[in-house]
């Protein structure tokens, strides 16, 4: 059943209506979002807008409290969750490393789905599990107790946990926090190279610029709703990044990638400002 | 920014300070409350000339200093005393559960008691207290003795496990000698639930040294576990040294702890629970957490020995049971209702 | 592609992953052997060894030797028998909750379980002047009914571990007051014969204890194997649990329902010994260090900490036998606190 399945057969995800929240706290309002297959897209926004409680929502890790979400244009909640997890990898934002496990086990867990209580440990499993530490450039911690990690170095585990899931949706929450600007980029790399390897990758990041270099989808959110969305050239300006961050700033070419460049003004350059 | 940030905060604080406030005239209620109600009802402004201008020929007056006013000064003492120990353990260790009848405190007190009743037959109260201090002050230092050998000292997750270890061994210590010995076990039982009962003056002056010094000890840790909450990294950032916070704040545990389980015997709850109610009312900051635990139990503790003595007439019920049968299903309400902090 | 060449390290460490942890169950499995040989062989009436081995054959063989076979098969191997259940019970319950609940406290002697089972066999002692298996009964009951209450009453969408730590130990508070209550009201004489079996004992272990607890474990363990393959994702968190498949609520259930039918079978049979449940987990996981599993290895830790306490129990004192729960929690003890001096030596500890 795992691995099988032709590559031509790209998955869709997407939700419709969706409205979520914490308690009674509504987070996410009406929301209707097609993830575009075989792309990366990017979801941007201030704190607290409500982005990763979306990716959460498509994830499935947050049941919406109206509206659908569509894994392959079926209700992914009435799907079994072994079956969806075979198809959509999901790194959350905080998950917990059991105490003094060793790297290659706890890579080795992101093959849960793909077992079951006939089918142990393989040879596939093997592959799959070396695979995601290479890509991620963590092969020779392997062996290494998670504790031991640096904090940029447990980041790229838990996101090679992510890749050895081998699903060809995978969505990731701010897979860049802890990193080490030379790591960010490796890892925008990798899921470069993920999606031109025919996945579908969706992830959540801080950094605006990084965002509009990889992107291509850029959504943009504020306050639980979608406030632009579209290829970076075309949707990132300096009147959404005012209305997304409430900031002034100047939209430029970014010199290597040709993509929008965002460069923040500030209280104390105003005067610049003015003056250009 | 800070235009806007600053009378929110300012707000926020004056909103606790008022709280603190409140708190206090309700323990001031609670513990004229605690004058009055009894076997012999007192009314109030009986207890108020009784303390105001004695009258050694009027039994009132009598009840008032020898056994009402005791009993309430070490109520509340007592009750400060726990919510503090507790609060100050639970910040110190990061553990929810971190209590002082989990790190070993209780059961090293419950040892030395019942080594004195069944070796030395002993059967007052005021050599219990000694007995208890020690006991709880010896258990305390040797856990923490073990659990910071090695190289990162006592961190929260062996304390707890050194802890629990060592209050396992005594309770068993204290198991072999109950089943062995019949009157120590007829001795102990009514020790062991907790009681404020029959606690007189001389009991809460052998006392009340440790209890101040450890109430202002521990009122000195808040910076200290402010810091220890963020995680040891942080705390250390921040340049403070996490051995020593720990130390201190174990210290202070102690002696509150110790002395509390002196002058009422082992209650567990409070404790435990006061802690997490301040925490849901204050938020993360042990400036506010722990003079809101300081103040909180000694309401319920003395709250719960009123209600003891009415409940179950002609005799009284413990408090140690009583502040378990309220406080536990009030405790369970609340976590169910709010989200509690995590540590 | 260098991948094949990777793969085989990882295949490699695996391997020796799995090396440590078929070391540590083997010795686990040695000392519990010796355990048991020792615990049949031990005893104020002397018995060969080879008297102990025929005797034990005897079903198969045939030949009988009344007073050998009396002591062997009647006396010491029930007694046997019920410590390794006991201890296997205990054991896993304690390594569940632990890892369930995440917290290295959380046991189900810390975390109410425990305390209502006692509550419920104190209530029908002193209360209602019960003796004998209806006090097992009432423990079961007591186990089961506060353990539904925990988890009902910790359940607002799902129950994080926090809360049911929490609501555990307020719940282990009242059903601590209720005991201490009946205590201070009883006779002393009823309140010592409470006290006794709050100790927790496997002194006239027989087959009325052994059989309801043998037959809970034959639908346990398999349950038990089955679903503790999902705490490897659990462990994760509740959000990496569901991302990778997992069902998280159903199976968080399905974890508490058996953890607590272990506990409380135990409980029944032997009273709540304290510290077994407790204890068993740390020391198999310092024993494995990383090594991944941990379940078989805490039960067996159980059987031994259990077998070799009630050994204490019994020969310690030359005039009197001494219930197991005064030993497992000193015995349990000093082994946990070896444990840890020896990783702190090693500088790994906590």
């Amino acid at each position: 059943m795992t691995g099988a399945k032709p590559m031509t057969t790209r998955h869709t995800l997407a939700a419709t209506g969706m409205h979520l929240a914490y308690g009674t706290r509504e987070v996410v309002s009406n929301l209707d979002i097609a993830i575009p297959p075989g792309k990366l897209t990017v979801i941007v926004g201030a704190n607290a807008c409500g982005k990763s409680t979306m990716l959460r929502g498509l994830a499935r890790l947050l049941a919406p409290t109206h509206g659908t979400v569509l894994l392959d244009g079926k209700s992914i909640h009435a799907m079994s969750t072994r079956e969806v997890a075979t198809i959509l990898g999901v790194l959350p934002q905080s998950p917990t490393a059991p105490e003094s496990i060793v790297v290659a086990d706890l890579v080795g867990r992101g093959r849960y789905p793909h077992q079951g209580w006939f089918r142990r440990w393989t040879a596939e499993d093997d592959a799959a599990v070396a695979e995601a530490l290479a890509a991620t450039d963590t092969l020779e911690l392997a062996d290494r107790p998670v504790d031991e990690l640096s904090g940029g170095q447990r980041q790229r585990v838990w996101i090679a946990m992510a890749l050895a899931q081998k699903t060809d949706l995978l969505l990731l929450d701010e897979p860049t926090t802890f990193l080490d600007i030379n790591h960010q980029v490796e890892v925008l790399d990798l899921l470069t190279d993920l999606v031109r390897g025919g996945r579908t990758v969706v992830v959540v990041l801080h950094d605006l610029n990084l965002a509009c270099r990889y992107a291509d989808h850029i959504v943009a959110m504020k306050a639980g709703r979608l406030v632009a969305e579209g290829r970076p050239v075309e949707v990132v300006t300096e009147e959404l990044v005012r209305d997304v961050f409430s900031m002034d700033s100047r939209v430029v070419v970014d010199p290597i990638s040709q993509t929008p460049m965002i460069v923040p003004i500030g209280r104390h350059h105003a005067q610049a400002r003015e003056n250009a | 920014m800070e235009a806007s940030v600053r009378p929110t905060v300012m707000r926020y604080q004056a909103t606790l300070a008022l709280g603190l406030l409140g708190l206090a005239v309700i323990v001031a209620m609670v513990a004229f409350l605690s004058m009055t109600v009894g076997a012999r009802a007192i009314p109030l402004d009986m207890v108020w000339t009784a303390l105001t201008a004695f009258d050694p020929d009027s039994t009132d007056h009598r009840i008032i200093w020898d056994l009402r006013l005791p009993r309430t000064l070490i109520g509340l003492l007592v009750g400060a005393a726990l919510g503090l120990s507790g609060a100050v353990l639970q910040g110190a260790t990061r553990n929810p559960l971190a209590d002082t009848s989990i790190l070993g405190i209780h059961a090293g007190a419950a040892v030395f008691v019942v080594m004195g009743i069944t070796l030395f037959g002993i059967t007052q109260l005021s050599i219990y207290v000694w007995l208890a201090f020690a006991g709880a002050g010896v258990a305390m230092f040797v856990v923490y003795g073990i659990a910071s050998i090695g190289r990162e000292g006592a961190t929260p997750v062996k304390l707890a496990l050194v802890g629990a270890a060592m209050t396992a061994a005594l309770t068993s210590v204290v198991s072999a000698v109950l089943l062995m010995s019949p009157t120590t076990f007829d001795q102990l039982r009514f020790w062991q639930v907790g009681s404020l009962a029959g606690r007189d003056m001389a009991v809460l002056m052998q006392v009340l040294p440790f209890l101040l010094a450890g109430i202002v000890l521990a009122l000195a840790t808040a910076r200290m576990l402010d810091g220890l909450s963020l995680g040891e990294d942080v705390a250390r950032s921040l340049g403070q040294n996490v051995k020593i916070s720990r130390a201190i704040a174990g210290l202070a545990a102690v002696i509150l702890a110790g002395s509390a389980t002196a002058a009422a015997g082992p209650i567990a709850f409070v404790g435990l629970t006061v802690p997490h109610v301040a925490r849901a009312v204050t938020g993360p900051n042990y400036r506010w957490i722990l003079p809101y635990s300081m103040l909180l139990a000694p309401i319920l503790l003395l709250g719960a020995d009123i209600i003891g003595r009415v409940v179950a007439p002609p005799g009284e019920v413990q408090v140690g049971i009583v502040t378990a049968a309220i406080g536990a299903p009030f405790f369970i309400a609340l976590v169910r209702r709010r989200k509690l902090a995590t540590l | 592609m260098t991948t094949l060449v990777e793969a085989s390290g990882i295949s490699a460490i695996r391997q020796s992953l799995a090396a440590r942890r078929r070391r540590v169950t083997t010795l686990l499995v040695v000392a519990l052997l010796a355990a048991i040989a020792a615990s049949l062989y031990l005893g104020d009436y002397p018995v060969a060894p080879d008297a102990i081995v025929r005797s034990l054959l005897s079903p198969l063989t045939g030949e009988v030797n009344r007073g050998v076979d009396f002591i062997v098969l009647n006396v010491r191997l029930p007694r046997t028998t019920l410590a390794i259940l006991t201890g296997v019970a205990f054991g896993l319950s304690g390594a569940i909750f632990q890892t369930l609940l995440r917290n290295p406290l959380a046991s189900p002697d810390i975390i109410g379980i425990s305390h209502g089972a006692s509550a419920a066999a104190v209530i029908c002692m002193l209360v209602f002047g019960i003796t004998g298996v209806g006090v097992s009964l009432g423990a079961l009951a007591g186990a089961m009914l506060t353990a539904f209450a925990i988890y009902a009453l910790a359940w607002r969408g799902g129950v994080t571990p926090y809360r049911v730590v929490l609501v555990g130990i307020a719940i282990a508070a009242i059903m601590g007051a209720i005991i201490s209550y009946l205590f201070t009201r009883a006779r002393l004489q009823e309140a010592q014969e409470a006290l006794a079996w709050l100790v927790g004992s496997l002194n006239a272990a027989n087959l009325n204890d052994i059989l309801p607890l043998a037959g809970a474990l034959v639908l346990l363990i398999p349950a038990t194997v089955y679903l503790v393959r999902s705490l490897d994702v659990l462990q994760l968190g509740d959000d990496a649990a569901t991302a990778l498949g997992n069902r998280v609520e159903p199976t968080k259930l399905a974890l508490i329902v058996v953890a607590v039918a272990h506990a409380a079978f135990a409980t029944a049979a032997a009273g709540p010994v304290g510290f077994v449940a407790f204890v068993a987990g740390p020391i198999a996981r310092a024993l494995l260090a990383g090594a991944g599993g941990g379940f078989l290895q805490s039960a067996l830790v159980g059987a031994i900490v259990m077998l070799g306490s009630d050994m204490v129990a019994q020969h310690a004192l030359p005039a009197t036998q001494l219930p197991v729960g005064v030993v497992t929690g000193i015995f349990g003890a000093g082994f946990l606190l070896w444990f840890l001096a020896a990783a702190n030596r090693q500088g790994r500890g906590g």
